[in-house]
């Protein structure tokens, strides 16, 4: 017998006591919680978004379509970032006010390669209010999941309102399973020595998100 | 401490060394209650806790009830999407499996997640056997691996330990592991904390293969979801060609919805955040983003066993939040390492005698490490009865009884050294059974209860050494009722028995 059948005979015996007449969707589990804390505008949850994501560390910006290169620019020069991995989606206009290096980011780019880089650009697929956190699912403007974590600064830009969500149960529906998916609240972290909050261990140590209007 | 579970000594003994180390009671109570403040207020953040906590215990109880069909619809979707499933009935078949699996890499060295179910499985210690280098990447198992440590809390497995002692340990440990520590790394946390990001740097970018575990597994679509803080399980989830996932069977969930329940419940009790900085999911392989390889290993090693235990069982429940040890007050004073296994504090008195057993001397005094004040249950996500489990898990311990052990059903002898308890209980249980023999008994005791003594004799001289004996009253509460009130109960009696007629 294999252990696969081992296993599952031993599970089948432990659950002698489970009537023959219960299906596997039994018992019903109870779903009155909340699908949203409290109610909130269209701009309160973009507040909020801000809020929780400047409350864990990541630096949030402002602006509108227009504004957005020059912002993207101007971040990227502050960091003195010469080179920016860019994913294959990301819209072109993005990345045209700025003097940095772009380096496409192609399946040959080994861990090391992106080791070199200062900073990635991205977009999401996702911004969840209530935890500020933004979910990549590796789409087109956000591109492989190494891009993202190498690089030591992330610049991570949420279009609102259209990607804001309230709350995590309004966040997963919008996202597919079978896609990678990586959800960042802040900058990576580590409560490891005495449980004190430190910022900044192996994941980009500064997280910079950009709310773009439309 | 050494880096091994093997002949730890019952929980009594391991805690009558450990409350007495000052300096491990200071670093667990400054860590303990500065977490358990903030897990409160995380908690109080959301007004529908009680009801979330609801669901997510019916959604693991139902995935328990129904567990084979389940696994064999989670097995179904991850080889849909380009994994492998590997079954493995207990800790040396698993550690068989992944030796096997990284050999066939060709490669030596792989990075690690923080992984309680290849601490439970000795998976490093087998591995370093097969010749096979596992360095560990979560920055508090880094410290305990470098060490030479055990772990000794889930969430935090370096929470005996202070920033000055991992001052030291990175100084005089990192340079026989890779890179060096810095020079002049002071005990701030946040230079300790980039001395690891410099270490474990170029691990990272040349592994080849990584080992993780899962925090939950969805059934219908096949993915796996790892909630971390530090990236270093980005890192080992992402780089590597090869992926070798173990995960307990119980890590099951049905649906993607369920999720909605456990990304909330999970980081406010754990780290005591909104949302803890990285979670990763991934379902088998994705063409040309991160490893092109990954096999999932389904481990049991005693959780078919657990499942088998109708009032046990709910121990599966756990997401391994570790909320529990942070309010427990026995944890607080014994320390992690007193439980000897990678599961310490209340759910570890209830899991590690479920999962490996109660005939080990240390298992069946692990059922004992508790006062049962109940704290335990009020902070679990899941809504497990530690309190409840605990007293079943005495009873087994005394009475003995039947038991599921390595997928067959046995009788278990009632434990030696409780046979005072148990001639007790019996002796009380013959008494409630007798109201004559009981009155009588009790009369007896209130009339000699100037005589009694304060301490008790023999083999009790312990338990009342640092106890008060209960005052025997002069007149027992029975006799009061009928003295007081008998008439009246005795009218209300037939007067009862007349409206029911």
């Amino acid at each position: 017998m294999s252990s696969r059948e081992v296993v599952l005979a031993r599970v089948r015996r432990a659950l002698a006591d489970v009537p023959r007449g219960e299906g596997p969707e039994d018992p019903p589990v109870p779903r009155d919680y909340d699908i949203e804390h409290g109610s909130r505008t269209a701009a309160e949850t973009i507040d909020l978004l801000a809020e929780n994501l400047a409350d864990y560390r990541a630096i949030v910006h402002r602006t509108d379509a227009a504004g957005l290169p020059a912002l993207l620019a101007r971040l990227l020069a502050e960091r003195g970032a010469r080179t920016v991995v860019v994913p294959p989606g990301l819209p072109d206009h993005w990345l045209a006010a700025t003097d940095a290096e772009l380096l496409p980011d192609t399946a040959m780019s080994t861990p090391h390669q992106l080791d070199a880089v200062d900073s990635v650009v991205t977009g999401c697929a996702v911004a969840i209010a209530e935890t500020g956190t933004v979910v990549l699912d590796a789409g087109p403007d956000q591109g492989r999941r190494r891009i993202t974590l190498v690089p030591d600064h992330h610049l991570c830009v949420v279009r609102v309102p259209d990607q804001v969500v309230g709350s995590v149960p309004q966040a997963l529906p919008r996202l597919a399973p079978d896609r990678p998916l990586t959800w960042i609240s802040g900058p990576s972290a580590t409560s490891d020595i005495e449980l004190d909050r430190v910022e900044g261990v192996h994941g980009p140590r500064v997280l910079e998100v950009i709310l773009v209007g439309r | 401490m050494s880096g091994t579970y093997l002949g730890m000594p019952a929980f009594p003994r391991a805690a009558a060394a450990s409350t007495r180390d000052t300096r491990l009671r200071a670093n667990l109570t400054h860590a303990t209650h500065t977490i358990r403040d903030k897990r409160a207020r995380a908690v109080a953040e959301l007004d529908d806790w009680a009801r979330l906590r609801a669901a997510g215990a019916a959604i693991k109880d139902r995935m328990l009830r129904h567990l084979d069909h389940y696994l064999e619809r989670l097995e179904t979707a991850v080889t849909e999407a380009g994994g492998q499933v590997h079954w493995a009935a207990d800790a040396d078949e698993a550690n068989r499996i992944v030796t096997r699996l990284v050999r066939e890499t060709g490669e030596t060295e792989v990075v690690k997640v923080k992984s309680m179910a290849t601490q439970e499985i000795g998976l490093n210690e087998a591995l370093a056997e097969a010749g096979i280098r596992a360095y560990e990447t979560d920055l508090a198992e880094l410290i305990v691996q470098l060490g030479n440590d055990l772990p000794s809390h889930i969430l935090v497995p370096a929470i005996h330990r202070n920033r000055s002692e991992i001052r030291a340990i990175f100084r005089r440990e990192m340079a026989s592991w890779g890179r060096p520590a810095p020079e002049g790394l002071s005990d701030s946390p946040a230079e300790l904390a980039e001395a690891a990001r410099l270490h474990l740097r170029e691990k990272f970018l040349t592994a080849k293969v990584g080992i993780s575990g899962a925090n939950f597994m969805v059934a219908d679509t096949g993915t796996l979801v790892v909630v971390e803080s530090e990236g270093n399980g980005r890192m080992c989830l992402t780089l590597p060609e090869t992926l070798i996932s173990v995960v307990g069977i119980e890590k099951t969930v049905p649906t993607w919805q369920d999720l909605e329940v456990f990304l909330q419940l999970l980081p406010r009790s754990s780290t005591a955040e909104r949302m803890n900085p990285y979670t990763s999911t991934w379902t088998g392989t994705t063409d040309g983003d991160g490893p092109q390889t990954f096999h999932l290993v389904l481990l049991d090693n005693g959780r078919t066993d657990t499942l088998a235990d109708t009032v046990g069982r709910q121990a599966l429940r756990c997401i391994r939040c570790s909320a529990c040890l942070n309010v427990c007050p026995v944890y607080e004073r014994a320390g992690g390492h007193a439980y000897g296994s990678p599961y310490p504090g209340p759910i570890g008195a209830i899991l590690t005698p479920q999962l490996r057993g109660t005939a080990g001397k240390l298992e069946a005094s692990l059922p004992y490490a508790s006062s049962l004040c109940g704290a335990c249950y009020e902070v679990c996500p899941v809504a497990i009865d530690i309190p409840e489990v605990l007293v079943h898990l005495r009873e087994r311990v005394v009475e003995g009884g039947p038991v599921t052990r390595g997928g067959v059903r046995t009788v278990l002898k009632p434990a030696r050294g409780h046979a005072a308890e148990r001639a007790a209980m019996r002796a009380a249980g013959w008494a409630f059974d007798h109201p004559g023999a009981l009155r009588a008994g009790m009369r007896l005791a209130a009339r000699t209860r100037r005589l009694h003594p304060r301490r008790l004799p023999g083999p009790g001289r312990a338990w009342s050494d640092t106890r008060e004996l209960p005052a025997v009253p002069a007149e027992s509460f029975r006799d009061w009722w009928q003295r007081t009130r008998g008439e009246e109960a005795r009218d209300e009696a037939a007067r009862g028995e007349g409206s029911a007629k």
